[in-house]
């Protein structure tokens, strides 16, 4: 709680800094009959920058500082057997006494050490919460005086106040590539793990899947990967039978027919298709199209589960439509009107042209529009779940039910869980593949669509 | 030079409107058969509306009108029962930036004959490719790379091979908007040179922005300003005795 006091009080006191550092430099301009170098808002956001930043740095680093001395002072005048504790165990011991020393209590008896801890901890924390309190003061108030000293006519705040931007913008790119190492850091080291479990080639070119038979050790033949790979791509073929010929007709007609009304009324119309939740499409796909397409399959005496690869695939088509149709719609409109000039003006007809030259031209756009919603299919997940039937095993009847990479991971990764056997790290490792197809088909699909931009600079 | 035979194309009281913009006004013009006639004026006036309405190409824009008459050989090209896309095929137009499909140097050309179904095996179809890029006079700098995309030719060849592609339908008519403001000087004068030649066999309407270069391949001009015909006759006539006082200060420079 005192926190968020602390960070109100930062943000009012930039507000007043600004106002400050605003004023200051009108009044210097004034004394000296000097023009300013900036404008006084510049100047303004130079002391409330100067004032906050040093403040809110002392406080992010104070809190990654504060569970290093906690620690410390937890295991201070500790008996030595917990002392010696470490890893996992020490911080269940520093979770306990935490809670004790902030008034909520564990729900067994805690033992005399840990109160005597927790003890300590709270007056601990009372003194430092003051004096966080008081330096984060003393940090804000000294750059706010310090700046304030610093404004000159001749000072050039603007191009300062241009360089904390850029910093600014440089950490928040940070922080998205920082998150996408970690994550594919943490899955892989879950992955080698579960290869200390499984033998890779039995992973990888396995042809059979049944991983909560084999707890008891041995059988690492059913961790295979392919009758969920099989079911994946089988799904992801029927979306794209379903998305890429509506996709690119929808995107033909609005590029090159629909009156500009339709266009704008259409497009964004179709595009909000995108917005539904894939859980909706979930249960679209088991109460609508399932049952449909198994009815429809009874009139010409074919067996067509509800659940199957057919209705996850067509539901997903459903979904991707939007994505093939928008990306396309665009590359289509990118390809230069002289091409269409030229083709008209030799005697060609509409379709004509849009067959023989506009497509064509659009070509290599579309084929990359097309691979980033493979890679889109790929990952799906709810869908599937919901529609596919779960059955993993390999066979290549899409009337039948299937399990995907995705819908395996779930299955594996939901529930009570120790990341310590194979049937929960499987999870990474399913995981980690998916990730890199994926990855694989994105830098693919984009070196294709920047190439083709490239064509029409 | 005097062109005394019956004209090619007939175009009367031509009225072009954008939406509400009044873009020609009332133009009605003579083009005589297998000679070049340049349409000069400066920029906005009109120009390559006109031109555009020789091929119906201002049919493919939204909120365009056309109303008047244009007569190609006496025939009504804005009657109702006759097809636009067959027009094309008779009328044939190289545009101001040269647009090169993005397909090799021989599909460019073969594009227009097989849509018109202009040929009907392999060896006929290279007949007319080949005799077409003699006529531009590319042949001789890309036989050796036909199969070599027309978007890698440098921008003159471009241009030739639009002009190749626009005569392998054996146009009667071929309209020009400015086909050289894109182009160097050396590449220019290959054009015109190639113009001069065309006329012999082709019925060419050229607009451009450059008077000297209307000079020197027309044989007739006309002067257009603010979407009116301002004054049109041999060119001869127009550049060294024009009778109205808007062409004269256009041609000596004096706006424009
Ligand atoms: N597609 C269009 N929509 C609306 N106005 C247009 C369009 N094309 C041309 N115009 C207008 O018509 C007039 C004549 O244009 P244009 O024929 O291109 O002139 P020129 O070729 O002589 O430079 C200009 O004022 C131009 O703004
Ligand atoms: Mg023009």
């Amino acid at each position: 709680m005192s926190n968020y006091l602390l960070i109100g009080g930062l943000l009012i006191l930039m507000g007043v800094a600004y106002q400050y550092g605003a004023r200051r430099s009108r009044a210097v301009s004034k004394a000296s009959a000097k023009h300013l170098h900036s404008l006084p808002s510049h100047y303004g956001a130079m002391v409330a920058l100067a004032c906050g930043i040093p403040a809110f740095g002392f406080l992010i680093l104070w809190s990654f500082l504060q569970p290093i001395f906690v620690a410390w002072v937890v295991k201070s005048g500790a008996p030595p057997d917990i002392a010696a504790l470490s890893g996992p165990d020490l911080n269940q011991l520093i979770g306990r006494v935490t809670s004790i020393a902030s008034g909520y209590g564990v729900s067994d008896t805690a033992s005399a050490f840990e109160r005597e801890a927790a003890g300590r901890l709270s007056n601990f924390l009372n003194i430092v919460s003051l004096a966080k309190i008081v330096v984060a003061a003393c940090l804000a108030v000294g750059g706010l005086v310090f700046a304030l000293r610093r404004i000159t006519p001749q000072l050039r705040a603007r191009n300062e106040v241009e360089g904390v931007i850029r910093i600014v913008l440089i950490l928040c790119s940070t922080v998205a590539i920082l998150t996408t190492v970690g994550i594919v850091m943490s899955m892989f080291g879950e992955t080698i793990r579960f290869f200390s479990f499984v033998n890779p080639i039995d992973f990888f070119f396995g042809l059979n899947w049944n991983p909560r038979f084999s707890s008891t050790g041995g059988g690492s033949g059913d961790f295979g990967l392919i009758p969920l790979l099989a079911g994946t791509i089988m799904i992801t073929v029927i979306a794209m039978l379903v998305a890429v010929p509506v996709g690119l007709m929808i995107a033909i007609y609005l590029a090159e027919y629909a009156h500009p009304t339709v266009r704008t009324i259409a497009k964004p119309v179709i595009e909000l298709l995108a917005g539904i939740p894939t859980i909706v499409f979930g249960f679209f796909a088991l109460t609508a199209v399932g049952p449909f397409l198994s009815d429809f399959g009874a009139l010409f005496g074919l067996q067509i589960r509800a659940t199957s690869a057919l209705t996850a695939g067509v539901v997903m088509g459903m979904m991707i439509i939007p994505f093939i149709s928008s990306l396309s719609d665009d590359i289509i409109t990118q390809v230069p009107g002289a091409m269409r000039d030229g083709s008209l003006a030799l005697g060609s007809t509409r379709s004509e042209t849009i067959k023989k030259v506009i497509l064509p031209a659009a070509l290599p756009g579309i084929v990359g529009a097309f691979l980033l919603a493979v890679s889109r299919a790929i990952g799906e997940t709810m869908i599937v779940v919901m529609a596919a039937g779960n059955s993993p095993v390999l066979h290549a009847n899409p009337f039948e039910a299937v399990a995907t990479v995705t819908v395996s991971i779930v299955n594996q990764l939901t529930g009570d869980l120790d990341f310590a056997s194979p049937q929960s790290l499987v999870g990474f490792a399913l995981g980690l593949t998916l990730f890199v197809i994926t990855l694989g088909l994105n830098v693919v699909a984009l070196y294709i669509v920047r190439k083709y931009r490239e064509q029409y600079e | 030079m005097s062109v005394q035979t019956k004209p090619k194309v007939v175009a009367k009281d031509v009225n072009v409107y954008y939406g509400d913009k009044h873009a020609l006004k009332n133009v009605s013009v003579n083009i005589p058969e297998r000679a070049v006639t340049a349409f000069i004026g400066p920029s906005g006036c009109g120009k390559s509306t006109f031109l555009r309405c020789f091929n119906r190409m201002n049919d493919t824009v939204d909120g365009a009108r056309v109303v008047g008459s244009i007569q190609i050989d006496d025939q009504d090209i804005y009657d109702p029962d006759l097809d636009p896309v067959q027009l094309r095929a008779r009328v044939g137009m190289v545009f101001q930036k040269p647009n090169p499909f993005p397909k090799s140097i021989f599909e460019n050309v073969a594009y227009g004959p097989r849509i018109h179904g202009l040929a009907h095996a392999k060896p006929d179809m290279e007949e007319i490719v080949v005799s077409s890029l003699r006529k531009a006079g590319l042949f001789e700098e890309v036989k050796d790379r036909l199969h070599e995309s027309g978007t890698g030719l440098s921008g003159g060849q471009q241009q030739r091979l639009c002009i190749a592609r626009a005569i392998a339908v054996s146009p009667e008519v071929i309209l020009m908007d400015e086909p050289c403001s894109a182009l160097d000087p050396i590449a220019t004068a290959r054009i015109e040179e190639l113009i001069a030649e065309l006329r012999e066999n082709f019925t060419i309407v050229i607009v451009t922005h450059s008077m000297q270069q209307a000079a020197r391949v027309s044989q007739r001009t006309a002067f257009f300003h603010l979407g009116i015909l301002v004054e049109e006759g041999t060119t001869d006539d127009i550049f060294t005795n024009p009778q109205e006082k808007r062409t004269q200060d256009y041609i000596t420079g004096r706006f424009g």
